[in-house]
């Protein structure tokens, strides 16, 4: 396997302005709210990989997949793609088909006065990819069969379609441009247990026939130890934990991430007896000082308060906690 | 099943069906619509061929009552003009300008309001604005007003020709505001959903999905709010005429005709004012109640 | 006794297209004290089946056929009147959406002690000491200032706890939770899954916890019961019903649930997907997708029948061949 980087964050930032209409903020003394989405996170991502963000709400995770893939540009910070700045990527077509994106509400994400065929092939004609209709008709026609339809369901309209069913359609409308690069906005949280095995697969066997690179946001740990190589957890706009899948799932290290994978209702843990961390995710306009997870660790002592934690690196996983650093944690 | 069949199945078809008030209503618009377009066709006679009128008719009543002449079933007016015919020539015209006056509001209002909508911030805030400004006013003011200053400004020679046009444009520009507000609301909830995202994450150019991915799903309330305007429309080009600011007398519509009859009202020729202002109200009513089934009938629709 | 029977319940809704069948034939029951699980894809009938034990079918769904006797007596064929003074009282009920469950406008004292002056006869300082108390026992930090605020001045896992709270605060003996902590982040489901399983064993009370999140059931039902298409496929411990599962479609839905315990290759996949109501097969519901279907699968419908410690509604249990 190439170790080809197809994408690369270096500490990107994305800030958002919520605060109130600026006459009523002046009538009123306040400051500037400023959401920070995500606040100074790096990455990188191997060609025919995938690399999964997991956290809860409010970590960052979907404004980092908007980031990905253009839809935002970063407050700070650079993200590049196959070697280029994304910005340079987004204007070169030959570049810019070659990413894509799935997206999570298979109900929203398929414009319902649209037939299916129309859906599919507008990736194909954006890009200039195919020119006769008949072309373009045979394309979508195995595009379709290739995600477990059938080339006649492009007659239809979303609405004559199940929820998976329509999952599928999204995903053979992000196939359509011929990509490399997929980034994947919670895919099969909308769906049903027995669906989501079948997406799953699915996504799986196309990444492995189409060489694909997926960046793959999840809140779901099962799932993502299912389809990651390489994890990086969220929390509040900072990746706490990073590195490979299984190591990180074998020996999590940062308290959160041990958090989580203790929170998890798990089916192999019938009848479990727990003692759960207490608190709350805060809210990301004001969130805590220094290492944003404090208030909720069991480790946190003053230096958490006050200083924000640089990544350490302990058996190929970054991590970033003050109690790792200095051999606190167990 | 083909496209017709799978239509006339459809719960859309069948919620019409199974409503009276729909069935009857779309009955008589349908009625009156065909009248109008058919006019001169079915028209005893042309009341405004001035060679065919004669005052030896004048002042007939009704076919039905001891004086009537079956010839003109509803009476003539003052001129011998048969009043059957002169209100299927007046709908005729009232109908073509709440049509084009609609069609012209449609027009700014869909597109004011897709670009406020999509483009949120500062555009959104200005043309609101002028929205909100506008929408303060009733609409039949802001027609006379229009009407009003356009004629100030026509040299008197184009007014009498571009009469239509005035009036069609008056009332189109009094009502638009409410369709871009609708749209607006619409765009603003559509703009936000995955569909539009994954358009532009291959790079559509804003205006490309404003028309081909919004636009087509905007349009289900802002059809149902146009039916309701087509009968105000009426009424506006009506209240204008009867003011003696619509139309000339040479191409009378409802309006105009009711304003003439009005005059004989009390001297005991009632029909001539009557029977326009009947018609009037049965086709206003007509599209009123087709527009309020079609808004509860879409609803479910919507969610 | 059980403090909970449902014999053959059968929900019905009529359509202009015919009759459809979205319960059928549903037979279970609650143990007092226990947590009963019903788990089920969407469309399996699960949250209708919450819906008609506490008589908020929405109309034009109703009850068909069959009874749901609670505490020895009908419930199923009461009026409005009656119903209302059962529900709260000795069933309770919690839903999804904290946000839509509370009243905006009220504080959630008040709320709290609104519920519990309709159904036990408290004075008002009684009540208002009550509702404190019952904050506190659901973990609301500093309930005696907190006891007056507004649910829109809570966390959602704050006010899932409040909802909890009125839930349980007319002391029923058999609470209705429809997927309680799905909206939830999922550090904030494990507080609120052990905060239900220490509450019910406190006060004796049963519930029946409705979601489609398995891991949810494992961790804190003590039986479970699987529903497919309107019919329950099986029901059991849940122990067993997870590692030792009788049914086809149980099995195929554990197997296609990724776990955190290991990874495998590729999750066990049921293709296909649930009959809608108007297309259910003649026979087993499951048949069309079941891969050990056998002839007798096509033409009749398998009554539950024992399988070890479970029930399963499959001829195969019978025939020996699991």
């Amino acid at each position: 396997m190439s170790d080809r980087i197809v994408l690369q964050a270096n500490d990107v930032a994305r800030h958002f302005d919520v605060s109130r209409p600026a006459l009523q903020r002046l009538l009123a003394g306040e400051k500037k709210r400023i959401l920070r989405a995500v606040d100074g996170v790096s990455f990188q991502i191997v060609a025919g990989e995938t690399l999964s963000l997991v956290g809860e709400s409010g970590c960052g995770k979907s404004t980092m997949a908007r980031l990905a893939v253009g839809l935002y540009a970063p407050t700070q910070g650079s993200i590049t793609f196959e070697g280029q700045s994304m910005h340079a990527a987004l204007a070169d077509t030959s570049l810019r088909r070659k990413m894509n994106m799935i997206f999570q509400d298979p109900y929203a994400s398929l414009n319902p006065r649209w037939r299916v065929r129309d859906i599919v092939a507008e990736p194909i004609k954006a890009f200039k990819l195919l020119s006769s209709r008949k072309d373009i008709e045979d394309r979508v026609g195995q595009l379709l069969t290739q995600v477990g339809l059938s080339a006649h369901d492009g007659e239809k309209f979303p609405h004559e379609f199940s929820g998976g069913q329509r999952q599928r359609i999204s995903i053979a409308r992000a196939l359509s441009s011929e990509p490399e690069f997929l980034v994947c906005d919670e895919p099969t949280s909308a769906l049903d247990v027995s669906v989501q095995a079948q997406i799953l697969n699915l996504m799986r066997d196309l990444q492995e026939r189409l060489g694909l690179t997926y960046l793959f946001i999840s809140h779901n740990l099962a799932v993502v130890r299912h389809m990651s190589d390489d994890l990086g957890v969220m929390y509040l706009g900072r990746i706490v934990e990073q590195g490979p899948a299984e190591e990180i799932f074998r020996t999590p290290r940062h308290p959160y991430t041990r958090l989580l994978l203790d929170a998890i209702p798990d089916i192999s843990a019938v009848g479990r007896q727990r003692t759960p961390v207490g608190g709350e995710v805060p809210s990301p306009i004001s969130p805590p000082s220094g290492c944003t997870f404090h208030p909720r660790c069991p480790l946190a002592n003053a230096r958490c308060k006050a200083e924000r934690p640089m990544e350490t690196k302990v058996d190929g996983v970054a991590v970033a906690c003050h109690a790792v650093e200095e051999g606190r944690a167990a | 099943m083909s496209a017709i069949s799978r239509f006339l199945d459809s719960d859309f078809v069948y919620s019409f069906r199974r409503s009276p008030v729909a069935v009857v209503s779309a009955v008589v618009v349908l009625i009156i619509v065909l009248c109008a377009v058919f006019a001169p066709l079915i028209s005893p006679h042309d009341p405004f061929d001035l060679a065919s009128i004669s005052l030896l008719d004048s002042l007939k009543p009704p076919a039905f009552s001891p004086d009537g002449d079956w010839s003109f079933p509803l009476g003539t007016d003052d001129q011998g003009r048969d009043v059957f015919s002169s209100i299927l020539y007046g709908t005729r015209i009232s109908m073509i300008v709440a049509v084009l006056a609609i069609s012209f509001s449609l027009v700014v209002g869909i597109t004011v309001g897709l670009v406020a909508g999509y483009a949120g911030g500062a555009v959104d805030a200005v043309l609101m604005r002028i929205v909100d400004v506008q929408l303060t006013f009733p609409a039949i003011l802001i027609a006379l007003l229009v009407d009003g200053v356009v004629r100030a400004v026509l040299p008197p020679a184009a007014q009498d020709a571009l009469q239509l046009d005035v009036i069609v444009f008056a009332i189109g520009i009094s009502r638009w505001p409410q369709f871009a507000r609708t749209v607006r609301g619409s765009t603003m909830i559509e703009r936000g959903r995955d569909y539009v995202m994954a358009a532009r994450v291959i790079g559509i150019s804003s205006p490309r999905i404003m028309v081909s991915h919004i636009l087509p799903n905007v349009l289900g309330p802002v059809l149902v709010i146009a039916t309701l305007n087509l009968g105000l429309a009426v009424l506006d080009e009506a209240t204008l005429s009867f003011l003696g600011v619509g139309l000339p007398p040479t191409q009378p519509s409802l309006g105009t005709l009711i304003r003439f009859g009005n005059n004989f009202l009390f001297s005991g020729e009632w029909w001539i004012t009557i029977f326009p202002g009947l018609t009037l109200a049965a086709m206003v009513l007509s599209i009123n109640l087709l527009g309020d089934w079609l808004r509860d009938a879409l609803n479910p629709r919507l969610r | 006794m059980a403090l909970l029977e449902v014999n053959q319940l059968c929900v019905e809704f009529p359509t202009r297209r015919g009759v459809l069948r979205a319960l059928d034939n549903i037979s279970f029951g609650i143990e007092p004290g226990e947590i009963l699980g019903v788990v089920g894809e969407s469309g399996a009938g699960k949250s209708l089946t919450g819906a008609a034990i506490i008589g908020l079918l929405e109309p034009p769904g109703r009850v068909a056929s069959g009874q749901i006797i609670f505490d020895g007596k009908r419930i199923d064929n009461l009026d409005q009147e009656a119903m209302r003074a059962i529900r709260g009282r000795h069933i309770g009920a919690i839903f999804q959406d904290p946000l839509t469950t509370l009243d905006p406008l009220m504080s959630v004292g008040k709320q709290l002690i609104e519920t519990m002056q309709t159904h036990l006869k408290l004075s008002d300082r009684d009540a208002k000491a009550r509702a404190i108390q019952w904050l506190e026992e659901v973990g609301i930090p500093a309930a005696s200032e907190r006891v007056f605020a507004y649910p829109h001045q809570f966390s959602g896992g704050m006010r899932q706890r409040v909802v909890i709270a009125l839930a349980l605060c007319a002391e029923p003996r058999l609470v209705i939770a429809d997927e309680p902590t799905t909206a939830l982040d999922v550090s904030i489901q494990a507080q609120i899954i052990t905060l239900m399983r220490r509450l019910a064993a406190d006060h004796g009370t049963s519930i029946m916890l409705v979601t489609h999140d398995m891991g949810v059931i494992a961790e804190t039902c003590d039986r479970v019961a699987v529903m497919y298409a309107g019919r329950i496929a099986e029901i059991g411990p849940v122990g067993d019903v997870v590692r030792s599962p009788h049914h086809p479609y149980t099995e195929g839905l554990m197997g296609s649930i990724p776990s955190l315990e290991s990874r495998v290759a590729r999750l066990r996949q049921i293709d296909g997907a649930m009959p809608r109501l108007n297309a259910i097969p003649k026979g087993c519901a499951f048949n069309l997708r079941c891969t050990k279907a056998i002839a007798r699968c096509q033409d009749e419908r398998p009554e539950l029948l024992p399988a070890g410690t479970t029930q399963a509604a499959c001829f195969l249990v019978q025939e020996g061949a699991q």
